[in-house]
């Protein structure tokens, strides 16, 4: 396979220091050393490459921006962006394996955890020692998480938990979950070890999208908890949505790396792909298609950089996460459905990268938050009319 | 012990280099830069024999623009302990001999034992600066060593050539170039790069010698023929082994 380039049209990489840079480079290299070569076997297989997680905590992608003293590398929200970017410029499962480990159960343990949750799980966390789950979807809550039928109940000084959720990432090979459940006082978070009697993590089976991700049901029987195990500092739906926020931000990073991927390829086939003559990349309507698809990755990279030197700044709201993952999600998509027909009958082969870049973007398209979902989420933000209640 | 590991950064491959208008230069427009190949080696076996030791310091060492900083934090990154760009925005053009003086001197400065540097720079092919950099520092030197084993005061060096593997002793202070499959080079983890950032990278003004040798013109490599079909299946057999043998020559 052709040396991976990303596209950088307006010289974004001079806006990079040079320690973001490194980052960046550092997981690109490893993406395309250690990761692509094995990700087409496991995406048949509907199996993630768990033999990896050793190396890709060693790389430091595991919460990079917790501090040190936890476990994390202390990296800036520019760098962790473009971690995501190149994580899924190798595969959206692979970023959702990141994601969900860094933003969905490190971030809240460490800004709702108890002293000795974070003592206790996030240096596991981070050496890749102990995988970790985010339970908040269930059958008939999604869009509407506030809607949950997961409850807690107090017994003495326990808790007893029963529920289900759906659609969980990581949950059958988890060793800690997340798990956001309705109390008499309001939604909380629990941090619970997946061995608990009454715990079970079945795999939902027959994806075909994010097929090198495992997704999976969490199924609460009576477990009994202690309240060490409830994070204190959770007290509504704001908290999980929280943890959305910074997932959501690392998402519009990786969107941008699928996409760019898909142009690298897509590039690359149709200047060498000879039809009639002449090259494929020689006629009037792939080179719209190219000059499109350029252009819209060139503005999600800017809404992407924008976003994320607002978060180091302090100045980020959810409401900008909203657009940029909407946005990036939303043209990495199209870009991935224009790039598959450009590649003919290569275009639904897994020896190509589009095709699968194609199917796992219509998860990514779903989860944490759908696009519709965001662009309610953006209209109330410009009106201050709610529109999706 | 002090270890000197030299590197120098080459244009990467994912820019085909075009000639400048001065017909004697590559057009720097648009390159990007990476580490040489056997300088990655060299780096990777100077962190290994610090760590074998239990001790001691690498630098890595550069002649090259302020810009090499990049390429030089990856090698902190990487394990190395300091680094220096001895500063020249000419390198591009800078002949060996000068090269190797400017860094003979600050090996010389820097006090080390050893300086390990990569057996040829992947942009000019010279192999020349490693051995150049011994003579002037009348150490010993082993090339393309594939195996390298220190102790206090001397070491062991395995080489390749075309008669075989030939295994060297040598006292300390040397210089050795690095072949491939001497060492491995780690990936930078994202805990190595954010230490790198605190680690010394001394930039130092130079005045470097005159070139002895420099290039008059460069040209493009020839375009190659097209190639041609001798013919389908096996009935072209033959015929192949016939172009083979008798117009490439090569059986
Ligand atoms: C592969 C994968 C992995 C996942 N991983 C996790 C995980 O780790 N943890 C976790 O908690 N969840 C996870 N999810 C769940 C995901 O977050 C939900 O699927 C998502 O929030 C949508 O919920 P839903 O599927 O119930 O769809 P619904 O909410 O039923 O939505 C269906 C459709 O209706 C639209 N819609 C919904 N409400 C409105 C409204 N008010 N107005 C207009 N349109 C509306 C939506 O936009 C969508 O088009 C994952 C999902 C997938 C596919």
């Amino acid at each position: 396979m052709a040396e991976y380039r990303h596209l950088d049209y307006m010289l974004l990489d001079e806006k990079f220091s040079e320690e973001e840079l490194m980052v960046r480079d550092a997981v690109r290299t490893w993406t395309s050393e250690r990761f692509i070569p094995l990700i087409m076997d496991h995406f048949e297989a509907g199996t993630f490459p768990t033999e990896l997680t050793p190396e890709l905590a060693e790389l430091g992608v595991f919460g990079p921006t917790i501090p040190e003293e936890y476990g994390g590398a202390g990296l800036n929200s520019v760098s962790y962006g473009l971690i995501c970017q190149e994580l899924e410029r190798g595969d959206s499962g692979l970023r959702s394996f990141v994601s969900v480990q860094g933003s969905l159960v490190m971030y809240p343990i460490y800004a709702f955890g108890s002293e000795e949750q974070k003592r206790e799980w996030l240096p596991q966390l981070a050496s890749g020692k102990a995988i970790g789950c985010f339970g908040l979807t269930e059958p008939d809550a999604g869009s509407n998480p506030g809607g949950m039928l997961t409850n807690a109940k107090r017994d003495g000084g326990d808790w007893i938990l029963n529920g289900r959720k759906m659609w969980i990432t990581n949950g059958t090979i988890s060793d800690v979950a997340i798990v956001w459940a309705q109390t008499e006082d309001g939604i909380r978070g629990f941090c619970i070890p997946t061995n608990l009697p009454g715990f079970s993590a079945p795999e939902q089976k027959h994806k075909w999208s994010l097929r090198a991700s495992i997704t999976s049901e969490l199924v609460l029987e009576d477990v009994r908890v202690p309240d060490s195990m409830r994070m204190p500092e959770t007290t509504s739906l704001r908290n999980p949505l929280m943890c959305l926020t910074q997932a959501r931000y690392g998402i519009a990073w990786g969107a941008i790396g699928a996409a760019n991927s898909v142009f690298d390829e897509v590039l690359g086939y149709t200047k060498e792909r000879i039809v009639f003559d002449k090259p494929l990349a020689g006629y009037q309507i792939p080179q719209a298609k190219l000059a499109e698809m350029a252009t819209q990755i060139t503005m999600g990279q800017m809404l992407a950089l924008q976003l994320g030197r607002l978060k180091d700044e302090g100045k980020m709201t959810p409401a900008m996460v909203n657009m940029a993952k909407r946005n990036n999600v939303h043209v990495a998509l199209n870009i991935a459905r224009t790039g598959r027909d450009m590649l003919g009958a290569n275009g639904i082969s897994l020896e190509y990268q589009t095709g699968r870049h194609m199917c796992n973007l219509e998860s990514v398209y779903t989860y944490e938050g759908t696009h519709d979902i965001h662009t309610l989420a953006i209209g109330n933000e410009l009106t201050g009319i709610p529109a999706f209640r | 012990m002090k270890i000197v590991a030299c590197v120098k950064r080459v244009p990467t491959t994912e820019v085909q280099p075009t000639i400048a208008a001065d017909g004697k230069s590559v057009d720097a427009n648009g390159l990007q830069y990476m580490l040489s190949f056997y300088d990655e080696i060299a780096v990777e076996q100077a962190v290994q024999v610090k760590e074998k030791l239990g001790g001691g310091e690498v630098t890595v060492l550069t002649v090259g623009p302020k810009d090499s900083s990049k390429e030089l934090r990856e090698c902190l990154a990487k394990g190395a302990d300091k680094g220096v760009i001895l500063i020249d925005e000419n390198w591009t053009s800078r002949d060996c001999l000068s090269t190797a003086k400017a860094l003979a001197a600050q090996v010389t400065a820097e006090g080390a034992e050893l300086v390990l540097a990569g057996r040829v720079a992947t942009d000019r092919d010279n192999a020349a600066v490693g051995p150049m950099l011994a003579t002037l520092l009348g150490w010993a030197c082993v090339t393309d060593v594939i195996e390298l084993s220190i102790e206090a005061g001397k070491g062991v060096a395995k080489r390749e050539s075309d008669a075989g593997v030939e295994e060297y002793e040598f006292a300390l202070p040397a210089v050795i170039t690095c072949q491939k499959g001497l060492a491995e080079p780690r990936y930078a983890g994202l805990k190595g790069i954010m230490a790198a950032k605190k680690k010394p990278l001394e930039e130092i003004a130079i005045d470097p010698a005159a070139n002895q040798a420099s290039v008059v013109s460069l040209a493009e490599p020839p375009a190659r023929p097209a190639g041609r079909i001798i013919g389908e299946g096996t009935d072209a057999v033959a015929a192949l082994i016939d172009a083979l043998r008798n117009e490439a020559k090569v059986i």
